[in-house]
């Protein structure tokens, strides 16, 4: 059998394997106060890979490639755009907080690069094998970045529990979509869709779709899935932590979905209420939670945890009610690509906080916003903007969050968005708390010795990147909206 | 004057936050440079709306039509419009909001609290001028609902960093609690909590009004919708309780009013006239703009609710102000009972009730605004606002002493001054309500509005007693008082101006907004309502 092979298609990918090879080649041969040249490398690869993205959206053809497998359309295109920007912002962010701290550079740019190679290829999986090759590959690298702080415990500790953890959910995973295959011989999301119908009363099926979901809710963190995280987000280096938030779990979730609406669309009576039950678990006990962290970045894990049950709201809304679910799955697309911008930016002025303050607790940010106002003003737009203020972008998340809810309309989908309004409130208390510790609190009497370097370059462009996507979008959603649309074409077309 | 047709109403909202883009290129010490530019942008703001006045074409047309309107595509994806435009219920508003940011400015020329930093106050207050004009043109309910969520973050911070710094224990805290953290935050928590339903509310209304047409959020089109009977039963009922949620903590209207004493309190000075004169109409301007022309069948038979709410709320915050030692606490708490009165008169549902209104709210926002503004002066001088303390300000200070009382009588209602005719044409609207409405229910209010009258006028001069009169106390003896300086003085005099001209000649708002009025009470409670309305009940 011969495959056509569309190699402008695969671009974005093969520009990243490339890049990722030249790191490590790179890295073989300089010597140690040149290894810088490794993440410059690593970021310009990133970059590069965005040019063969923009000519394929611009020429808008859909290309199938090995059987159905593989796909690359609107959808694909939308969210490897995301992978892509946050993979670079993530970048950017580690430069500075690699190098300063003497970690292993080559090897973690490598790292790093391999795991948006994975995120790159889930997008375009259409059937369970490359979906679960591309899952893995996306998560596998980062056992050992959240290791990477080797002399630190809880560095350690982030790295086993995530390893461990990350493994048994693969496990379940897998045993779940080997079921799956099992009772319909099918591995393609399109055979599958056909091959499941009026199986859903198959106690066997049942199992297997539980499985499927279980093992995805512990990629995702959701609740009660999600005691990882915390620890983990906690341990990992904090660039690292910014990208499991932002790119592991977006990958997670695509996957996620993907598998639920391409797959088992059939099967929606079985994984729809579960969905609504890890929806309303999330944002329940993510936030509670959250309410009573004193570290930013725990802060930020357990708001990571909550905002996935924001995130799964309009999905699991549709499904319950069985209507309108391509309008709850564009919904739940626009939701994370807001998030994970507003994310990055969060974490970038963590890394920039911690840094002028050699602290992560919340009270030891008191009175930054006096020592470094620039500082104080991006930490309240990020933070904000997660909280859903308008005209900051997460406004607009949580609208298209609560139009795709009440437009499914039905009695369980309305309890889901009295659950949602009344966590958004409790969100905003969290997330105040730490804007008002950095411009409500006075500063400590004694104020911390400003940090021996200012920000880096690469901090800052990140940081300049994220808010202003952040505050753009706020004013004018209609760019967000065009992501909606491109979901809402595979979800018309699936 | 075409530029001014399309382009007027966008410089009148946007021109602020512009000035506060700028403030934050200049830089912090020359503070002369930050005042300036904050002073022209307002008043620049200040100009065009009264420019608008003059260009605006009085008694011209039906409710429902609006002048200077503009109507973009904003996001497509939703047929939500960028559309904007005034009609009489909202000039008024739109005037006073821009004619308050402007003596705010004035004001704060030389009063800072601390810890002082012009620059980030003044920003935060041009993007507050950018929020509330913004909400009383805003013909689209995402767009409402933007802006009237924008006001929250610079209040938050206005209250949280420059506000009151005395440590209190609160019931439930551990240890002591500086009071403006506490109610920075519960301002904040309070009117996102209201407004999470209210935009589930319009959400609710986009998507029925997709059955009549194209879901729209557009609130001429759902005004016409609700006119023709589209939204009703149920699904009427749900949506009116949701905005009412998010209109009423605006208000605020009792009992979700907890948040405002410790708001106003803790604000500062500016923080506190802005909130008082305009942030609150915001709320009872959404009544008359959303929740009664899309919801009319529905608003009616709130009616008597809102009626019973608004006057809980009128004796309610009377007697709370008899009860306060803090003179400032004592103004916050007699908003609760004059947006009491405003509330009454929209619950009438009658042209005089809704005209008492909105009078009511300018009157407010021009008398409570002064009554702030002193109250800031006054404790920026005593370093007190315990009224036990106070006294003999007359003696002290004859012409600030002089302006307090002037300022309390229009606040208790006298008669020939601005605070007179909201709260007497509430009474006799309440009297007359809406055919259908239960009379019992009305009269009784006006009487019970009648006695909070009475304790209206009993706290203000308790005020003006505990104050103002008497001889000063002793610790105050061997002090230099300043009487009233040029920045208070200016910022003062329009204010004292215009009560006294509302007072004598209430045409000036009535102009604008009778017509306006009575052809929204014509069309959205037409025969047909009314009618159904007697057979119902």
């Amino acid at each position: 059998m011969t495959w056509e092979i569309d190699y402008l298609a695969l671009a974005p990918e093969l520009v990243i394997v490339v890049t990722l090879l030249v790191v490590l080649a790179l890295d073989l041969f300089l010597t140690r106060p040149n290894k810088y040249w490794t993440a410059t490398a690593a970021v310009a690869g990133t970059a590069l890979a965005a040019i063969p993205l923009v000519i394929l959206a611009v020429e808008g053809e859909n290309v199938s490639m090995f059987e159905g497998s593989y796909v690359v359309d609107e959808f694909a295109l939308v969210l490897k755009g995301l992978f892509v920007v946050s993979a670079y912002l993530v970048l950017l962010l580690s430069h500075h907080y690699i190098e300063s701290e003497r970690f292993y550079q080559g090897e973690y740019y490598f790292l790093l690069l391999a795991s948006v190679l994975g995120s790159l290829v889930m997008a375009s999986a259409r059937d369970l094998i490359i979906l679960f090759i591309g899952l893995e590959l996306t998560t596998g690298p980062l056992f050992l970045l959240a290791g990477w702080r080797k002399g630190d415990a809880k560095s350690n500790e982030a790295s086993v529990k995530y390893f461990i953890l990350g493994v048994l959910s693969t496990a379940i995973l897998l045993w779940g979509m080997s079921m799956l295959y099992g009772l319909t011989g099918e591995i393609t999301f399109a055979g599958l869709a056909t091959a499941t119908a009026g199986l859903a009363d198959e106690p066997a099926m049942i199992v297997a779709v539980l499985f499927v979901i279980v093992g995805f809710a512990f990629k995702i963190s959701a609740a009660p899935f999600h005691f990882w995280a915390p620890d983990t987000y906690e341990g990992a280096p904090t660039p690292v932590t910014a990208y499991l938030s932002v790119n592991s779990k977006a990958a997670g979730f695509v996957a996620f979905l993907l598998v639920m609406y391409l797959a088992l669309p059939e099967l929606s009576e079985i994984w729809a209420p579960a969905l609504w039950i890890l929806a309303a678990a999330s944002m329940t006990l993510g936030n509670l939670s959250a309410l009573r962290q004193s570290n930013i970045v725990r802060l930020l894990a357990y708001s990571s945890i909550a905002q996935a049950g924001f995130m799964l709201v309009p999905f699991a809304a549709a499904a319950v009610a069985g209507t309108n679910i391509e309008e709850g799955f564009s919904a739940t697309v626009i939701y994370l690509v807001i998030y994970a911008l507003m994310n990055v930016g969060a974490f970038a002025t963590v890394i920039a906080g911690a840094n002028r303050t050699a602290t992560g607790d919340i009270d030891g940010w008191a009175g930054l916003g006096k020592i470094d106002a620039r500082l104080g003003v991006l930490i309240g737009i990020f933070f904000f903007s997660l909280a859903g203020i308008p005209p900051l972008a997460g406004w607009f998340a949580k609208f298209a969050m609560f139009r795709a809810v009440i437009l499914a309309g039905g009695t369980a989908t309305v309890v889901l968005a009295v659950i949602a309004a009344v966590n958004a409130v409790i969100a905003l208390y969290y997330y105040a708390r730490v804007i008002k510790a950095v411009w409500l609190d006075d500063a400590p009497a004694e104020v911390p010795a400003r940090a021996e370097t200012p920000p880096s370059v690469s901090l800052r462009l990140a940081l300049l990147i994220s808010a202003a996507l952040t505050i753009v979008i706020g004013f004018f959603p209609a760019i967000a909206t065009f992501v909606g649309d491109a979901s809402r074409i595979i979800a018309a077309g699936g | 004057m075409e530029w001014f047709d399309t382009w007027g109403l966008t410089l009148i909202v946007f021109l602020p936050l512009a000035g506060a883009l700028l403030l934050g290129l200049l830089p912090r010490d020359n503070e002369d440079a930050l005042k300036g530019t904050a002073l022209v942008v307002t008043l620049a703001a200040f100009g065009l709306s009264l420019l608008m006045i003059t260009q605006y074409d009085f008694g011209g047309g039906s409710y429902n039509t609006y002048q200077f309107e503009v109507n973009e595509t904003w996001i497509g994806a939703i047929n939500s419009n960028y559309h904007i435009g005034v009609d009489g219920i909202s000039l008024p508003l739109l005037v006073l909001s821009t004619f308050v940011m402007v003596l705010s400015v004035i004001y704060s020329w030389n009063h800072w609290e601390e810890p002082y930093n012009p620059k980030g106050f003044l920003i935060l207050m041009l993007i507050l001028a950018t929020g509330m004009n913004g909400t009383f043109v805003a013909l689209d309910l995402v767009l409402f609902f933007i802006f009237f969520e924008v006001v929250l973050l610079p209040m938050y911070f206005m209250i949280g960093i420059w506000g009151d710094r005395t440590p209190r224990k609160i019931p439930g805290f551990s240890r002591e609690i500086e009071t403006r953290l506490y109610a920075s935050i519960k301002f904040f928590l309070f009117t996102l909590f209201g407004s999470a339903f209210m935009l589930l509310g319009f959400l609710a209304l986009y998507f029925r009004s997709g059955e009549f047409g194209d879901r729209t959020f557009d609130i001429i089109q759902l005004t016409e919708l609700g006119g023709m009977g589209a939204f009703t039963g149920t699904f009427a009922f749900l949506v009116f309780g949701a905005m009412f949620l998010g209109f009423a903590v605006k208000v605020p209207m009792w009992p979700l009013h907890t948040w405002l004493p410790d708001a106003h309190t803790a604000a500062p000075t500016v923080g506190s006239v802005l909130l008082a004169a305009i942030l609150l109409k915001l709320g009872s301007y959404a009544f008359i703009r959303i929740s009664i022309p899309i919801l009319p069948e529905e608003a009616a038979s709130w009616a008597p609710a809102i009626a019973i709410l608004a006057v809980i709320g009128i004796i309610y915050g009377s007697l709370a102000c008899l009860a306060q030692t803090d003179m400032k606490r004592l103004i916050a708490f007699s908003s609760v009972g004059h947006m009491g009165f405003v509330m009454l008169g929209i619950a009438t549902m009658t042209d005089i009730g809704i005209n008492a209104a909105i009078i009511g709210m300018v009157a407010h926002g021009l008398i409570t605004g002064l009554l702030f503004f002193l109250a800031g002066s006054m404790s920026h001088r005593y370093h007190t606002r315990e009224m036990a303390r106070l006294g003999g300000n007359m003696k002290l200070m004859p012409i600030m002493g002089g302006i307090l009382a002037f300022t309390a009588m229009a606040s208790l209602g006298l008669p020939g001054l601005a605070g007179f005719w909201g709260e007497f044409m509430a009474l006799v609207g309440s009297y007359n309500p809406l055919d259908g409405l239960p009379l019992g229910v009305f009269r009784t209010s006006m009487v019970l509005g009648a006695i909070g009258t009475v304790l209206t006028a009993g706290y203000m001069l308790y005020m003006l007693q505990k104050v103002n009169l008497g001889e000063p106390k002793e610790e105050w003896l061997d002090k230099e008082f300043h009487d009233v300086d040029r920045f208070e003085m200016t910022a003062w005099v329009p204010l004292i101006i215009l009560i006294v001209i509302i007072g004598f000649y209430p045409r000036i708002v009535f102009e604008s907004t009778t017509d306006t009025v009575v052809s929204l009470v014509d069309t959205v409670f037409g025969s047909e309502i009314t009618a159904s309305l007697n057979s119902g009940g």
